[in-house]
């Protein structure tokens, strides 16, 4: 796994890539993709930790405040792959670990 | 010079309308919010220059949003303006509302029915209704479905449940109405900072005399002929209930079916529908220097949520009910088939009583000159969920 030293914290961390939908990018006041430090291993859950934390107006937009689960009209992606369903503790592909890929968080379409 | 400022709430973004006095020529300001539903917003009267917005959305949840100027800008309470938060936890969670559990097993405080009549757990959905208090702005309320009441004493920033209400020991028979089991009126008593009444679809209204800590419901003489005992002490579906600000004893409530008028505070109530043509609605206010005039707006019926016969109209009574006009100048007279919600309606407190409504089509209508003649001030924004006044000096 890669990811760099924080020094401050003595713990490996990485840069990780976050694509927000329209309305959360909005909410965070961010143009495009958002870039937070995660400490590794880099997870969903870990991702999400470190998202609200730099941007606290997302609290309860992508989980829920009681629960913590994902929100059911939200999908998480990542390399291609479907990771909504997934644990949100099982590690994600290094790529995104790297920063070479985004995790995707998607809002389901509306229909009609 | 006076002016008036309009707060508009709708499926797709809040709206502020602005004019002065004449209430002739217009503002429009946003979407603010654009694309989120926004149910409710209203000013405080202590600070008007402080606007609360519930904004939520299917996919993303509940917010809470603020204005300390006027409706300038917004943002969500307490949360940090810098780029960077300050480490650690967060101090302001003002988009959580969590449910009291029981404090002797920590259990939830109790159940509700659901729609097969078995018992249901309380979920949160949404904010129906934020009111700010009378007094300090910092103090608001908020009535939320699955039907509660929160406050918060730090102007948004956090909230904690007045669980006295659905602890009083009715909740197991309160149920969801087909949309909702939402607290959606909140009635702050004036002259007593410690009364206060809301009311829930499809549970019925209830008081506190002692700021929220217990509560008791106050629905005698409501009958709901859909209910297996129709006069019983709870499971009415109230749409909607007002008060005069001088008079805050006498309450006049639009049920389901039904105009009802109680002048003890609740503890009896009386049906005023009169001469309606249907006494099917939503909203119901009161003018803002008359405190026997009263508006409402009769929709079809509970099968047919639009005006009859095409013809938009308000009517008014000037004798506390029974007795009604319809109100049809400068309104729809043919085809005309929208809906005005709940908590679509409000009065200004200018000289000349101004009232205002907002439809599911989009329209907003004025009139200036307390009902007798109507005109919109806007056509076509989305579906009006709420519509507030703010009187400014």
């Amino acid at each position: 796994m890669e990811g760099s030293l924080n020094q401050a914290e003595g713990v490996r961390a990485a840069q990780v890539r976050v694509a927000l939908p329209y309305h959360l990018r909005n909410l965070a006041r961010v143009d495009g993709d958002v870039f937070v430090e995660v400490a590794v291993p880099v997870t969903v859950r870990a991702v999400l930790d470190a998202l609200e934390a730099r941007y606290p107006m997302l609290r309860g937009t992508v989980r829920d405040y009681e629960t913590g689960q994902r929100r059911a009209f939200l999908r998480f992606f990542a390399c291609s792959e479907d990771w909504s369903l997934a644990s949100p503790d099982a590690e994600l592909p290094e790529a995104v670990a790297a920063g070479k890929e985004p995790l995707l968080i998607l809002g389901a379409i509306a229909g009609g | 010079m006076s002016s008036v400022r309009v707060l508009v709430g709708t499926r797709k973004g809040a709206f502020v309308l602005t004019s002065d006095g004449k209430r002739k020529d217009w503002t429009v300001s946003g979407p603010f919010f654009a694309g989120w539903e926004i149910y409710h917003m209203k000013g405080s009267e202590a600070d008007p220059n402080r606007i609360y917005v519930s904004q939520t959305s299917g996919w993303f949840g509940q917010l809470i949003q603020r204005s300390d100027d006027g409706g300038k800008t917004w943002h969500q309470p307490g949360m940090p303006d810098e780029a960077v938060p300050p480490p650690g936890p967060p101090t302001a969670l003002p988009n959580r509302f969590a449910y009291d559990t029981s404090s002797e097993t920590g259990k939830p405080l109790t159940t509700h029915q659901w729609y097969d009549g078995t018992q249901h757990p309380w979920e949160f959905k949404r904010v129906w209704h934020v009111e700010p208090s009378l007094a300090d702005p910092d103090t608001v309320y908020a009535g939320v479905e699955d039907a509660a009441l929160f406050r918060s004493t730090d102007g948004g920033e956090n909230w904690q449940e007045l669980s006295g209400l659905r602890g009083h020991g009715t909740g197991p028979q309160w149920s969801p109405g087909a949309g909702g089991m939402g607290l959606h009126t909140i009635a702050l008593d004036s002259t007593n900072p410690k009364r206060i009444y809301i009311a829930i679809s499809a549970a019925g209204a209830f008081r506190t005399d002692d700021g929220g800590a217990t509560w008791k419901p106050i629905n005698k003489g409501l009958v709901s002929n859909f209910m297996p005992k129709p006069d019983a002490e709870v499971g009415h579906c109230v749409h909607h209930v007002a008060m005069h600000r001088s008079r805050p004893e006498v309450l006049f409530m639009q049920k389901h079916w039904d105009v009802m008028r109680s002048d003890d505070a609740g503890e009896n109530w009386r049906e005023v529908s009169g001469n309606l043509p249907t006494d099917f609605g939503f909203v119901i206010d009161v003018h803002a220097h008359e405190p026997e005039t009263l508006y409402v707006v009769p929709i079809k019926s509970d099968s047919e949520h639009f005006p009859i016969e095409g013809k938009l109209r308000v009517y008014r009574s000037r004798t506390g009910g029974n007795e009604w006009e319809p109100l049809a100048r400068g309104l729809p007279e043919k085809d005309c088939y929208v809906n005005v919600l709940r908590d679509a309606m409000a009065v200004d407190t200018l000289d000349q009583c101004g009232v205002y409504f907002g439809t599911t089509g989009g329209q907003v209508y004025a009139s200036a000159d307390a009902g007798d003649s109507w005109t919109p001030i806007v056509h076509d924004l989305p579906a009006v969920l709420s519509v507030e006044v703010q009187t400014l000096n």
